[in-house]
């Protein structure tokens, strides 16, 4: 039983938040937001310096054997300065899938350049009537020679504009709502019969709608069982929820600390308007939502170990069901405690409020993750 | 980071389990699983079952028959103990007056009333509260003067827990009315049958009889009952009042009563089919479950922080505790409500003495739910804790 970070730890976390608070002030994030696919590469550079990109990665595969504890300390970090640049789709969840299934091969071929920063990824997964559930998928792959034919449309896709490959969920065999016949491919994001449509997303970030059409890949662009990856894609898409969970924790602080001290200085009536008890209090349940959020973000990340898969899916699920309750309320309060000025876009409050808000969207909502427990039979 | 309990934790627990299942007598179990009151003979027969063990004041120090276990085994102690469950020691003398007698008493004091707390040969109970002093505690005017080797006491106290039971009180009493008023308050302890001492009850909204006002008529105690220093009880208070930040949450408790709650849900119809069966129901239930691992997962994090660092500074998350942990315990009742629908309202005209056993046991869960709305407000209320954040850790 410890909840403290090793003396390893704590000079990452140290060393990630000394480089965000010099790079990433807010200002700077405007900038960033400029540039091609709405992020800074420069930043993305310095991460890879730092060795940030590498973290997941075993030794053997040239990254530094980073656990749980080490993503969530970064996830943390970077939601606490609202990074834009693509990690949780690139080291996160293309890194998982590689980690997790892919082959020496697959992993010589893509790891390096995540490590070096010099490539980035995207997850295509979602689909127009799918929502939430991870087994439903219309997009087919089919089989052509040795390798497959994929066609589909995939939306939202996080960092599709920019990625350089993409991780794509894709039936071989079935029908759209069966649990088995699910394939993850490999796809260059340059391959012939791809169409996009980029946009920026509410929180700043950037994303794309993404057609394939007749997309011919080989046979090695099937990373795992290509008829039957379900398993291996929720075991990825639970990590990506647990470092979301973290990086919810980490706006959720500054957010808060945001919070406060503005109440501390705004005066009305003659005092601060943080000497009102109506406020104050106000504060403290949004103090008591982020606590509970941190206790549940810190289970889900040691929970990433469980043996037992049941086990370790309904920890993470009631994780992001906490998170998604507690991020609400600390979101919309930190507006509320700003008054007027928490609803302009200048203001940095505003910006923590819809970032926090798009997670809660991402990969499950509150009702989604609560009635998979409740189906599940339980926590207790 | 590790979530893990070590070979040995988890070993003790299974100790602390099979000593459970062998000596709590399973009547007082049974009652406790229906939201029944206990007669004081169970309450004490099963304490002198955990003081025969040497486990009746766990977390004193050894020299006065504590157990040095760490934070850790404290916790797992008292999680099975909650949802086992059950009695939990008698909070006034082990968990309160104990601690400010081993720590500012004497050694006469010492002598006189450790081992007596330890195997209740005295009932003790907490004369804090009074008509005009809830959360503003420090505004109490129960008086003690000082006449030769006496004091005399006069004055009243309320919501005295259990004072029907007790034999011994501990009284902060007003002993210099001209200091700020923290500043002239004493603690002064002594029997309930001296004279002039009585004992009125009060019935809360479930019917029960838990709490009391405690009237003081020139009341004589000797000189000697004064627990350390003269005025400086207010201290004696606050060390006493923060002792216990872990046990507050209740997580057992709660823990116990949600079993409970999926065991009746999947008798109860609803429908025609169990109403754990009703989606919505089924999602309240886990949304409380989700809630309540969040706050053991809080709770864990302060036991962590205790053992590893010492209880010098709290851990911020532990003012999370009591706010939370009452919460929970107030929904956990709200959904047995919900479970038994409209047999919540027979009401057990014999009241809860046991004394009619063949009363359908669903008569308690009304009543629990009444009862359990205290817990939001004593312990400093709800209101006064969220005052205490945005003091202590926002700096507001």
């Amino acid at each position: 039983m410890d909840f403290d970070l090793t003396e390893e730890q704590r000079l990452l976390k140290d060393s990630i938040d000394g480089l965000l608070t010099d790079s990433y002030d807010f200002e700077s994030r405007k900038k960033y937001m400029t540039e091609k696919g709405g992020w800074s590469k420069a930043v993305w550079g310095k991460l890879a310096e730092q060795g940030l990109l590498g973290l997941p990665f075993s030794e053997a595969d040239g990254g530094f054997g980073g656990g749980g504890v080490e993503t969530m300390i970064v996830m943390e970090a970077l939601g606490k300065a609202l990074v834009l640049e693509p990690y949780l789709a690139t080291v996160v969840i293309g890194g998982g899938f590689l980690r997790h299934a892919g082959t020496d091969a697959q992993k010589a071929a893509h790891v390096p350049g995540i490590v070096d920063g010099s490539k980035t990824l995207a997850f295509a997964q979602l689909e127009k009537n799918s929502r939430y559930d991870l087994f439903d998928v219309a997009t087919t792959a089919k089989k052509k020679g040795d390798g497959w034919v994929i066609d589909g449309e995939k939306f939202v896709v996080l960092n599709g504009e920019n990625a350089d490959t993409l991780v794509v969920t894709a039936r071989t065999k079935g029908g759209r709502r069966d649990t088995t016949g699910i394939g993850v491919f490999l796809v260059p994001a340059d391959a012939k019969g791809i169409t996009k449509k980029s946009y920026p997303t509410q929180d700043g970030l950037h994303a794309a709608d993404i057609t394939f059409t007749g997309v011919e890949v080989g046979a090695d662009a099937a990373i795992g069982n290509p008829e039957d990856s379900l398993a291996l894609i929720e075991r990825v898409v639970d990590e990506a929820r647990v470092a979301l969970c973290a990086e919810a924790v980490g706006l959720m602080d500054e957010s808060l600390k945001t919070t406060v001290e503005y109440i501390k200085t705004r005066k009305q009536f003659g005092v601060a308007i943080g000497s009102f008890q109506s406020l104050q209090h106000r504060a403290s349940d949004m103090f008591v939502a982020a606590e509970q959020a941190r206790s549940m973000s810190m289970f889900a990340t040691m929970a990433g170990d469980f043996e037992n898969a049941r086990e370790r899916s309904n920890a993470i699920a009631a994780a992001k069901a906490q998170i998604g309750k507690s991020l609400k309320f600390v979101g919309q309060q930190s507006i509320q405690l700003h008054g007027g000025i928490g609803m302009t876009m200048e203001a940095k409050i505003g910006h923590y409020f819809k970032r926090l808000t798009m997670i809660e969207n991402t990969f499950g909502d509150t009702d989604y993750h609560q009635r998979r427990v409740a189906d599940s039979g339980g926590l207790i | 980071m590790d979530l893990a309990f070590t070979k040995e934790e988890q070993a003790f627990r299974e100790e602390v389990r099979s000593f459970f299942r062998d000596n709590v007598p399973p009547d007082t179990r049974r009652k406790l699983v229906e939201g029944r009151h206990l007669t004081k003979d169970e309450m004490v027969t099963w304490w002198r079952i955990l003081n025969k063990k040497c486990w009746g004041v766990s977390h004193w120090p050894k020299q006065y028959g504590g157990t040095g276990w760490t934070s850790v085994q404290h916790y797992i102690f008292n999680e099975e103990l909650q949802s086992y469950p059950a009695p939990q020691p008698l909070a006034f003398g082990v968990s309160m007056v104990g601690p400010v007698i081993y720590t500012f008493g004497n050694e006469a004091q010492k002598k006189q009333y450790l081992p007596r707390i330890a195997n209740v040969d005295d009932w003790w109970c907490q004369g804090f509260s009074e008509p005009g002093s809830g959360s503003d505690l420090a505004s109490l005017k129960t008086k003690a003067e000082r006449k030769g080797d006496k004091w005399i006491i006069n004055g009243q106290k309320t919501w005295t827990t259990l004072a029907q039971h007790a034999d011994m009180i501990f009284c902060l009493c007003r002993t210099d009315n001209n200091a700020k008023k923290q500043m002239g308050i004493s603690f002064i302890v002594f029997p309930m049958k001296s004279k002039g001492v009585t004992v009125r009850p009060i019935q809360t909204i479930d019917g029960g009889h838990e709490v009391n006002e405690v009237f003081f008529d020139d009341v004589e105690v000797p000189i000697e009952n004064l627990i350390g220093e003269e005025n400086k009880g207010w201290d004696y208070a606050k060390f006493l009042l923060g002792n216990e930040r872990t046990g507050i949450a209740r997580v057992g408790v709660s823990k116990e009563r949600l079993r409970r709650i999926r065991d009746l849900a999947g008798k109860v119809e609803a429908g025609g089919k169990p109403i754990i069966q009703d989606a919505a129901f089924r999602e309240k239930l886990a949304a409380c479950e989700i809630e309540l691992k969040a706050l053991e997962l809080t709770q864990l994090r302060v036991v962590a922080d205790e053992g590893k660092h010492g209880k010098g500074k709290p851990n911020p998350a532990s003012s999370v505790l009591k706010i939370k942990g009452s919460e929970i315990q107030q929904t956990t009742t709200e959904l047995l409500m919900e479970v038994i629908g409209p047999f919540a309202a027979p009401y057990d005209v014999h009241g809860d003495d046991g004394s009619n056993e063949a009363m359908d046991w669903t008569a308690q869960i009304a009543p629990s739910y009444f009862n359990n709305r205290k817990v939001s407000i004593y312990g400093g209320s709800n209101e006064i804790q969220r005052n205490i954040i945005a003091k202590a850790v926002l700096g507001l």
